[in-house]
């Protein structure tokens, strides 16, 4: 049984999926002085419907690598778990761990065959000290922050303006949380919980999931 | 198969006017209705669905259950298209022989939650139309439900509902299984015959609401003793 999916060239007219495919998200990461944090919402949407409220969007790879994810959450979860089996083949092949250029770099090379088809796959590669984003379209960008998905603009909002190389840990984790707090509040297909991870030197390190209802409440007593 | 322009995606019918000229066109994919539900529990998992098989306005089948039990302690449970339920079954059927005979042992619960993931991906671009859940006890005797979605996405969960009617059901199931929604609630921990009389319950509901959904409800429990089957009638209107 073959692993990878079958290509769309046997089919010349592409058949109309009945069903819709669940998208829409906030992700985001970025670097400072503490190493990265990476931040994600746990909606996943199909259509109009909250397909699950419990999603894991951020998924670590190995230890000192930990991947976002956003677009359809199939193709997402399937290929995090190509480049998880290809990272590990190339660790066993070559006895030393592939950086995190070469997984991104391979992972866009991985995912050209399926440019333009309906595969929608936009996942930011966050390593202790380096933000990589690779997407379906044949993006690989390497940057200092990054946000993916629907609530992404009102994420970078918040983020850039506070976001500083010299924040502490405590004060980057709260921003990350209120980027995709405030996210979550103003799109629709974003919501929930957040996700967050800090990935330093040593290792990820996973905070527990919050849910962001009780947290608005905090926020509006806090406004009165 | 009905007159394809008639219905729209997922059965219901369009409204009538005159559009022109209209291009027909052959759809590989039908929805035959049925919902599925799933619930786990500290030792025992359930999963449930409806019996009715129906097409458009027709029903072909009030004795078609959509649960298939794969191994002793695991449960599937498919709705959308019975065609491709079937084809996806009897796959599954040879893959879990094939690893019987490779490795001498019965698929775990979970191994058979990722092998579907990767069997529902392997046709990204033709998708078994097909919304799957699976229930059973993993490794450690503890309930597991594993919810996938037409193209393999899928993850554990404590609880979900499947199929035509699983807008209405997964509500229900939120406040009633999850707590969601309510304060000043004592979170009890959930015994089977209670989640046994949820799920009754709750497949009368969605009888009542659902035209797709009724007839009768096959229900399997899933414990270490091994699976037990009841049959309930519902609404057959």
């Amino acid at each position: 049984m073959t692993s990878r999916p079958s290509s769309r060239a046997s089919h010349s007219v592409s058949v109309r999926r009945p069903f819709p495919l669940s998208h829409g998200t906030t992700t985001l990461g970025f670097i400072f002085q503490g190493g990265v944090i990476a931040a994600a919402d746990t909606r996943a949407s199909a259509g109009g419907l909250v397909a699950c409220p419990a999603v894991h969007k951020i998924t670590p790879i190995h230890s000192h690598l930990v991947v976002t994810s956003s677009g359809s959450g199939a193709d997402c979860m399937l290929w995090e778990r190509i480049l998880t089996r290809e990272i590990r083949l190339y660790q066993l092949r070559h006895k030393r761990r592939l950086s995190i250029s070469g997984t991104a770099k391979l992972l866009s090379l991985m995912l050209h065959p399926f440019k333009g088809t309906d595969v929608c796959v936009a996942l930011t590669l966050c390593g202790w000290d380096k933000l990589i984003y690779v997407c379906s379209d044949g993006a690989r960008l390497q940057g200092d922050i990054f946000s993916v998905g629907s609530g992404s603009p009102y994420a970078y909002g918040v983020l850039d303006r506070s976001l500083s190389w010299s924040l502490n840990k405590e004060e980057a984790i709260l921003l990350a949380r209120e980027a995709v707090f405030r996210a979550t509040h103003r799109d629709a297909y974003s919501g929930n919980n957040v996700d967050l991870f800090h990935v330093t030197a040593e290792g990820w390190r996973q905070r527990q999931r919050e849910d962001l209802k009780e947290e608005y409440y905090r926020d509006m007593e806090k406004r009165v | 198969m009905f007159v394809s322009q008639n219905f729209g995606e997922s059965g219901k019918m369009k409204e009538y006017h005159y559009a022109g000229p209209t291009e027909h066109r052959f759809s590989p994919y039908a929805f035959n209705g049925g919902t599925v539900l799933a619930v786990a529990g500290e030792d025992f998992a359930i999963v449930a669905s409806d019996t009715r098989l129906s097409e458009g306005y027709s029903i072909h089948s009030r004795d078609s259950p959509k649960c298939y039990k794969l191994t002793d302690t695991t449960v599937l449970g498919c709705s959308g298209f019975h065609g491709d339920c079937l084809t996806l079954t009897k796959i599954i059927d040879a893959r879990l022989k094939m690893y019987k005979h490779s490795n001498n042992k019965t698929m775990t619960s979970g191994a058979i939650a990722a092998m579907l993931s990767t069997i529902l991906y392997s046709r990204r671009f033709f998708p078994y139309y097909v919304y799957n859940i699976i229930g059973g006890l993993d490794e450690q005797g503890k309930g597991a439900v594993y919810s996938f979605d037409p193209v393999g996405s899928y993850q554990r969960d404590t609880y979900k509902a499947g199929g035509s009617a699983s807008a209405m059901l997964q509500p229900l199931l939120d406040n009633q299984i999850g707590f969601k929604n309510m304060e000043g609630v004592e979170h009890v921990p959930l015994t089977k015959d209670k989640a046994v009389q949820l799920v009754k319950d709750v497949f009368v509901s969605a009888a009542e609401r659902d035209v797709y959904t009724g007839d009768a409800l096959r229900i399997c429990i899933v414990t270490k003793e091994g699976i037990e089957e009841q049959n309930i009638p519902l609404r057959k209107d």
